[in-house]
């Protein structure tokens, strides 16, 4: 048997939570090193799977099920066709590494926590497990194990170190989103399952599965936006900036940095993977709703002088973003919202630590209250700074490797007809209106953060005000530095990731291909016929037949 | 089946037999002790249960009884009275596990230090463990009867204490009543079959044998058996809290002495789920092998049971909201989780009662957990108010603890065992077509998160005025809510062995049915 990377990564998280659990109350110091070796053995191990993962292996047309590496399997409850099994492919090896990344910051970030320690990093360590879990996970039951796994320990620990104002109303509502959301995606999951010839969990299996088309157009929008609220798609994005502000800054990293990108993962995977035809059909659509996220998203950071407030909602803006290439239904579009995932989680990640420590200081996040904290805080004057670059799309940074790609690939659009789909514009310019209308967010973003910038970190510095500004430790300073190199080594050398997802989403976008031209058949037939009659027929169908 | 007694006739009744041996051994042992020292009467239950459940799964491991083969004539016995086969087997296991735990979690209430107490748990579990084995209705009437009667006294127990007196009075009054329905339903149907059977007149598949081969029945019989159904339905549907026969639920759960309450939340309802599913797949209320998935063609009372599923499920979360008081707020989510079991129960394949079977196994577990918890806070506070739990987290991180587990099961959320439960259940009514009815009971799931994630919110981020007072708990209810909390863990992550024998069993149910 090979070494278990894939089980040790996730688990490990699991064992020092239950050691942290189990430490007297006097040794809860203990708790911090702890958790910190269970990171850095995952950063490691991911580190690996990272580096040794070979992308070259997929050309077009390569299955899924070919393109996972480091693969486990584990009978777990049979009969009905549930097993343990993990598998990386291009993608989710990259995400994996990042949340590894982005969970060893977490932990150094919080290293000065004084309430309850022990309690704080068993349930971040739950949360850090979950996420890995849902990365890694090649069967459906898995997945959903994790991914509900990792929703409780949010909740929890908002509730419990959160933001006082807002905790409980914050920790409640995001709770309840995500759940309902994705047990929507869940009910249709179901549903499909059943409609296998032999029914069975495990999603190699699904990649390849063919579904009837009717059922496609009815299920498609249950499953893909049951995950897509946690990746804070439009209208379904409240939860999100109010968990951001709620949350104690490691969660905030965590939450933004990872979990949003959890949701457009599985609702990749999960969605767009097992229904083509579905997604062919409601994309034009969907990319509607990613089009208010990104322009509605900027426009109410614009206004926010709440910092996490406007990370926040510049998070909704930027996950908006890696839905639009989702929903360009091509390469190009694909792989910009592979990046842009990685990218927008180190950004976040890094916002949301100077935001942190300038509030342990401070004790406000109020813009017209800040003012010249480079003074003091000169590293996160220059760490946010480089951040807010990457966020306008600057070049040489990562968030030019990404936002580019998305854009690049609405233009060229779907390149089909889409007449037969839910949104009957006039196929051609659609999508290229689409681009061009979400554009201006570049620039709204530049002057939120610009604006940002200039009133928190220049400005006159109060020295009677802001007494009790001790300088960062050198923790904070290493957790900085390592997030901002990041960003500049993917801006720099794209290759270093590129390829890595671009592997990840070959097959699924050979499958949305297929489809198309499936689809173009269809639409003869479909032509002239009322989109909306159309789901509602196959409903019924589903509820008498089924 | 006719005949002499053999050996196997009396391994069948082995647990019940080793019930009674134990209830006259305790009663020795309580003479023995002088009455301060009367606490080792429930730790002697308590071994007494164990030992009993591993003697019934090592009966069933190495002895291999019960058989798996599902052949009418081999596992009908006694007469037809009861049924020896797998789905017996799970619910003794179900009703053991539950008196297990709860002896455990009694030990440290000093009023149910006697040896009435433990005395009356067993014959409760006896009548349990007789009904899900009964295959007559006169078998299941007498079996229901002992464990009704011995369940109004308990729910009594606390004399002294008007609440607890109120709550023994309710029970027994609604149960009589519902009891009563009952048997006048069984009694129509008794009244227009003949009793020309291989069996006694009154067995179930002799019943069901006689409905099932007058297919089609007349307009007349097919009246009296709705009306039979739906008084059969009143009977059971108070057994397991259903709506709307939930009304004496709050107040009885409330008033009770709490480990009890824990009992007759877990127990009680799986024996009422054990003889629902039973009858209504015997075929006597016309339910036909063939129309498996698609009972809502044949049988006239199955959007009454549909209806009473949707509705319990809502009603039961939308009224545990507003609860104050902890063990009301548990007894509406107790009457939401029988609506979830009613979605597998209404399913009416395999696949859906053995994920029933599954779902009240874990919820012996997990409820035992819970209301573990509230006995041993109030018997510090003397109160089951929602401020009781305030603060827990800091006063004892560990009850804390096993309550989160227990919340989280019982909200559904993994790695605990109420995740997987809600999973087969809601698998197993896609499967059979409803996903409308999974999709219901998810949303229900979410109304009950808020509830529960609440309490959780209390425990872990109030602070309580009782900051300073500690909570003693004894070796014994450690060990009691520790094999809870393992258990829920346990059947959350490993959960497949469970849920295969479970499924195994719940063949039974079907394999006979008509024949």
């Amino acid at each position: 048997m090979e070494f278990p990377f894939l089980s040790i990564i996730t688990l490990s998280p699991i064992a020092a939570a239950i050691i942290i659990l189990m430490l007297p109350k006097e040794r809860g110091e203990n708790a911090r090193m702890l958790a910190l070796a269970a990171m850095i053995i995952g950063l490691i191990l991911s580190a690996y799977v990272y580096f040794s993962y070979n992308a070259n292996l997929p050309v077009a047309g390569t299955l899924w099920a070919n393109t996972l590496q480091f693969t486990e399997e584990h009978a777990w409850i049979p009969s009905i066709g549930i097993n343990y099994s993990l598998g990386v492919d291009g993608l989710s090896a990259t995400l994996v590494f990042l949340t590894a990344i982005v969970g060893v910051g977490g932990t150094l970030i919080s290293w000065g926590i004084e309430d309850r320690p022990r309690e704080f990093f068993a349930f971040f360590m739950l949360l850090v497990a979950g996420v890995h879990g849902v990365f890694v996970a090649v069967d459906a039951f898995l997945l959903f194990f994790f991914y509900e796994l990792a929703v409780l320990p949010m909740y929890v620990m908002i509730v419990i170190w959160g933001w006082k104002e807002r905790r409980e109303y914050a920790a409640m509502k995001l709770t309840l989103y995500l759940l309902i959301g994705s047990f929507f995606s869940f009910i249709a999951f179901l549903v499909l399952y059943f409609q296998l010839p032999e029914p069975t969990f495990d999603l190699r299996v699904w990649a390849e599965a063919d579904f009837s088309t009717s059922l496609q157009i009815a299920w498609f929008l249950p499953l893909f936006l049951g995950f897509a609220v946690l990746a804070g798609t439009f209208p379904f994005h409240n939860w999100s900036p109010d968990g951001h502000v709620a949350a104690p800054t490691a969660v905030s990293m965590i939450h933004a940095g990872v979990l949003m990108k959890l949701g457009a993962y599985a609702s990749m995977r999960v969605g767009i993977q097992i229904l083509p035809e579905g997604t062919v059909y409601w994309m034009p659509f969907i990319i509607l709703l990613t089009l208010i996220n990104v322009v509605y998203g900027s426009l109410i950071a614009m206004r926010q002088r709440d910092m996490k407030y406007l990370i926040g909602y510049s998070s909704v803006s930027h996950m908006g973003l890696v839905a639009m290439g989702f929903a360009a239904m091509n390469m190009n579009g694909f792989i910009g919202a592979g990046v842009q995932m990685v990218s927008h989680g180190v950004m976040t990640a890094l916002f949301f630590s100077v935001v942190g420590m300038m509030y342990d200081r401070a004790h406000t996040r109020n813009m017209d209250e800040l003012s010249g904290m480079s003074k003091v805080l000169p590293w996160g004057a220059v760490a946010f700074i480089i951040g807010g670059l990457v966020s306008m799309g600057m070049p040489g940074l990562s968030g030019f490797v990404a936002e580019f790609p998305i854009f690049l690939g609405v233009w060229e659009g779907n390149g089909l007809s889409l007449t037969g789909t839910a949104f009957a514009l006039n196929p051609a310019n659609f999508y290229r209106w689409v681009a061009i209308i979400s554009a201006p967010a570049i620039v709204i973003t530049a002057a939120y953060i610009l604006r940002a910038v200039s009133k928190v970190f220049f400005g006159d510095y109060d020295e009677h005000k802001w007494h009790d500004m001790r300088p960062i430790r050198a923790i904070d300073k290493v957790t900085l530095v390592g997030f901002v190199v990041i960003l500049i080594i993917i801006g720099v050398y794209p290759q270093i990731i590129v390829p890595m997802v671009q592997s990840g989403m070959e097959p699924v976008v050979a499958r949305l291909q297929e489809a198309q031209q499936a689809f173009t058949i269809l639409d003869t037939v479909q032509v002239g016929a009322h989109n909306l009659l159309g789901v509602a027929q196959s409903l019924l169908h589903l509820l008498g037949g089924a | 089946m006719s005949g002499e007694p053999t050996l196997s006739w009396y391994l069948a009744l082995a647990p019940e037999i080793a019930l009674a041996i134990l209830l006259v051994a305790i009663q020795v042992y309580s003479r023995t002790l002088p009455s301060t020292e009367q606490r080792k009467v429930g730790l002697m239950t308590a071994w007494g249960a164990l030992i009993i459940l591993l003697g019934t799964l090592g009966l069933w491991l190495i002895g291999g009884e019960p058989g798996s083969q599902s052949d009418l004539a081999q596992t009908l016995m006694w007469g037809g009275m009861i049924r020896h086969d797998m789905i017996t087997l799970v619910f003794r296991v179900i009703f053991l596990a539950a008196l297990m735990t709860t002896s455990l979690i009694s030990l440290d209430v000093v009023r149910l230090q006697k040896i009435e107490y433990y005395a009356l748990l067993i014959t409760a579990t006896m009548g349990f463990s007789l009904m899900a084995a009964s295959a007559d209705l006169i078998m299941l009437y007498v079996a229901l009867e002992m464990a009704s009667i011995s369940s109004y006294v308990l729910a009594g127990f606390a004399k002294g204490d008007d609440r607890s007196a109120e709550a023994g009075m309710k029970y027994f009054v609604y149960g009589a009543f519902a009891t009563g329905l009952m048997l006048y339903g069984m009694s129509l149907l008794y009244g227009i079959t003949t009793t020309n059977t291989t069996y006694a007149g009154t067995n179930l598949y002799g019943l069901g044998e006689i409905v099932l081969n007058s297919q089609p029945l007349s307009p007349e019989a097919n009246g009296v058996l709705l009306i039979a159904a739906a008084l059969i339905i009143v009977g059971f549907g108070f057994k397991i809290s259903a709506v709307p026969f939930h009304f004496w639920t709050p107040d009885v759960y409330e008033g009770s002495p709490t480990p009890f309450t824990a009992f007759v939340s877990t127990a009680s309802k799986a024996a009422g789920f054990a003889v629902f599913m039973r009858v209504f797949t015997s075929g006597m209320v016309g339910f036909t092998p063939g129309s498996l998935g698609e009972p809502g063609q044949s049988t006239a009372w199955w959007p009454m049971l549909v209806s009473m599923c949707i509705i319990t499920m809502t009603i039961g979360n939308f009224a545990a909201i507003y609860q104050r008081n902890i063990k009301r707020m548990l007894a509406y989510s107790s009457i939401a989780q029988a609506g979830y079991a009613m979605i597998g129960l209404v399913t009416l394949t395999p696949d859906g009662s053995g994920a029933v079977m599954f779902y009240l196994l874990m919820y012996v577990f997990t409820n035992v957990a819970a209301f573990g918890v509230i006995v041993i806070i109030s018997n510090v506070s003397k109160s089951n108010e929602m401020e009781d739990l305030y603060g827990l987290n800091k006063r004892s991180p560990y009850l804390a603890l096993v309550m989160l587990f227990a919340l989280l099961s019982l909200g559904g959320i993994p790695p605990t065992a109420g995740f997987v439960g809600k999973f087969f259940i809601f698998k197993a009514a896609v499967d059979a077509g409803y996903w409308w009815l999974a999709l219901v009971g998810i949303l229900n799931a979410f109304v009950a998160l808020y509830y529960y994630l609440n309490v959780v919110k209390y425990m872990y981020l109030y602070d309580s005025d009782q900051q300073e007072v500690a909570i003693p708990v004894s070796r014994g209810a450690w060990v009691g809510l520790g094999v809870s909390t393992v258990a829920i863990i346990v059947l959350g992550i490993y959960a497949g062995p469970a849920f295969e024998w479970t499924r195994e069993a719940a063949a039974a149910f079907f394999s006979l049915v008509g024949g």
